[in-house]
């Protein structure tokens, strides 16, 4: 490993530890903003002198913004790729940052200057891109930090902005307020009660949208879905934050719904699907990230209708995270591929379930069919 | 699931709206919904903002319409047919040069062209002051011959209505 990502506090996952507001069903809300220098090319068109110079008015701006003392620079540029993938997997990166797409390269200058729940992404598709992670359903407080944030690097750095159009941006999506804020929420419930398509579809049409665990263009795994905003301009960034902060409000409220009819309808299907994913995890020797990812979805849910005891959504996050190819990698000091990667993977969910369930269930704890 | 409207044909889609702070949800069918001018996923895709919609993900930049004429952005030497081949403008001065076509789009992408959110004030200053009215006007009006020269209704009707609140 080339860097070390123990020098970010609680290495750039604070956001793991369920502190937050509705942090059973919400894991985590993060909020960024996009932004661009003004004179200058945007990234896409950018020679590798103008990328540089970015780079370093961008850092120089931001070592001096009084949020951002304990910030630490990722250069992903010098970075061998099993290293940005773990920066991507711990989502402090973009894949994009991190040169991860298909015939993706990291282009020259990308970095990431963060002290774990704040920071800025250079070099992305737009110059900047500030971005701030929290646990659970925090839309306000991430809000805050980052106006505060953008507000420090505004004085100091000139950006692209229009009259009409607001901030320019290399994308016309993104344009206007440049703020896309999204909730990472656990939907089991609406899943498993075939409500879901509903609320989807609803989603569309009211101007927000959609994605899976790790943003634009990923697949839905383990019933966990990001919902955001689908617009940028021609709201207030405040009339932005509310919409959607109320219809998350809204989605919790089915989700809160949707369980309590399964454990009134279905408490036994529900209790044994719980315990088949438990004892799955516990007990396997090989796991595929996504079976890990859809076991672990089963549990979170019975440890959210307390069927689980002495097992908390921390341990569950961790899992989320750690079980990832990356992350086992980084573990084990190599490179891992098929079959190695299953097993350790399955091994370590063992150890991590053995040593975080401060006991393990009794017999009598489980239902009886 | 009976359409809440007519309570004889199955609700087919689930609008989610909000009112007065509350969000509802209406089942209908799709006879109802049609009569109230909301449109399925699939009826969507019929119409030019589904087909743009449905290109977002390929790159906003699909979504312009086939016959602009020639312009390289003065700046960046970047062109409309860069853009819609890469889904990028290539630098903010883009923003000015192809700003009529911009318009039309990012009416399409977000519902609206204006922003109306925070108020940036760069350091130095430059380049953020709002245009005088009457440069304003003199623009707006070119950009409204040229929009109907183009037959593009829906961004002359938008200009007008710029140019009468000024006015």
């Amino acid at each position: 490993m080339s860097f070390d990502l123990d020098l970010l506090p609680d290495g750039g996952v604070s956001w793991l530890d369920a502190s937050g507001p509705s942090a059973h069903i919400v894991l985590s809300t993060r909020i960024r903003l996009a932004r661009n220098l003004q004179g200058m090319r945007f990234t896409i068109r950018a020679d590798d002198e103008a990328l540089e110079s970015i780079r370093e008015r961008v850092l120089d701006a931001g070592r001096a913004a009084h949020q951002m003392a304990d910030a630490v620079t990722f250069r992903l540029d010098e970075l061998e790729r099993l290293d940005r993938q773990l920066l991507h997997e711990r989502h402090l990166v973009s894949k994009e940052l991190a040169g991860l797409e298909r015939e993706g390269r990291v282009r020259r200058g990308a970095t990431l200057f963060t002290n774990g729940e704040l920071g800025v992404m250079i070099n992305e598709e737009d110059h900047l891109r500030l971005q701030t992670l929290k646990s659970g359903f925090a839309l306000p407080p991430a809000y805050g930090d980052i106006e505060r944030f953008d507000t420090d690097l505004g004085a100091r750095l000139p950006f692209a902005f229009h009259p009409e159009f607001g901030y320019l941006t290399s994308c016309p999506t993104n344009a206007g307020t440049g703020l896309r804020a999204s909730v990472l929420i656990h939907l089991p419930g609406l899943v498993l009660t075939k409500e879901i398509t509903k609320v989807l579809q609803g989603l569309a049409q009211i101007g927000l949208t959609f994605r899976g665990l790790y943003g634009e263009g990923s697949e839905v795994v383990g019933n966990f879905f990001q919902l955001s905003n689908q617009t940028t301009l021609g709201k207030r960034e405040d009339e932005l934050l509310d919409h959607l902060g109320k219809i998350v409000g809204q989605v919790i409220e089915y989700e809160e719904r949707a369980r309590q009819k399964l454990e009134h309808d279905a408490a036994t299907v529900i209790a044994d699907k719980v315990w088949r994913a438990y004892g799955l995890l516990r007990y396997a020797r090989s796991l595929s990230f996504e079976e890990t990812m859809n076991l672990l979805s089963g549990v979170r849910l019975g440890v959210g209708l307390n069927l689980i005891p002495d097992l908390g959504v921390y341990t569950l996050n961790k899992l989320l995270i750690f079980t990832q190819p990356a992350h086992l990698a980084r573990r084990e000091g190599r490179f891992l591929t098929d079959p190695d990667l299953p097993v350790l993977r399955a091994a370590f969910v063992r150890h991590v379930l053995e040593t975080d369930a401060q006991r393990p269930p009794r017999a009598g704890e489980a239902p009886t069919p | 699931m009976q359409c809440d409207q007519c309570g004889e044909r199955p609700a087919a889609i689930h609008l989610t709206q909000i009112e007065n702070n509350k969000v509802i949800t209406v089942h209908l069918c799709e006879v109802c919904a049609a009569e109230k001018g909301v449109q399925s996923e699939a009826s969507v895709a019929k119409y030019p903002l589904g087909d743009f919609l449905a290109s977002m993900g390929q790159g906003a930049a699909q979504a312009l319409p086939g016959e602009v004429e020639s312009g390289t952005c003065s700046f960046c030497g970047g062109t409309l047919e860069d853009f819609r081949e890469t889904g990028r403008l290539g630098c903010p001065h883009c923003y000015e040069t192809f700003e009529p076509h911009l318009r039309g789009l990012l009416r399409r992408i977000h519902g609206a062209s204006r922003h109306v959110g925070e108020v940036y004030l760069s350091p130095g200053g430059d380049g953020v002051a709002p245009p005088e009215p009457a440069q304003l006007l003199h623009d707006l009006r070119d950009q409204l011959r040229l929009a109907v020269d183009a037959e593009n209704f829906e961004l002359a009707a938008e200009l007008r209505d710029r140019i009468r609140g000024l006015e």
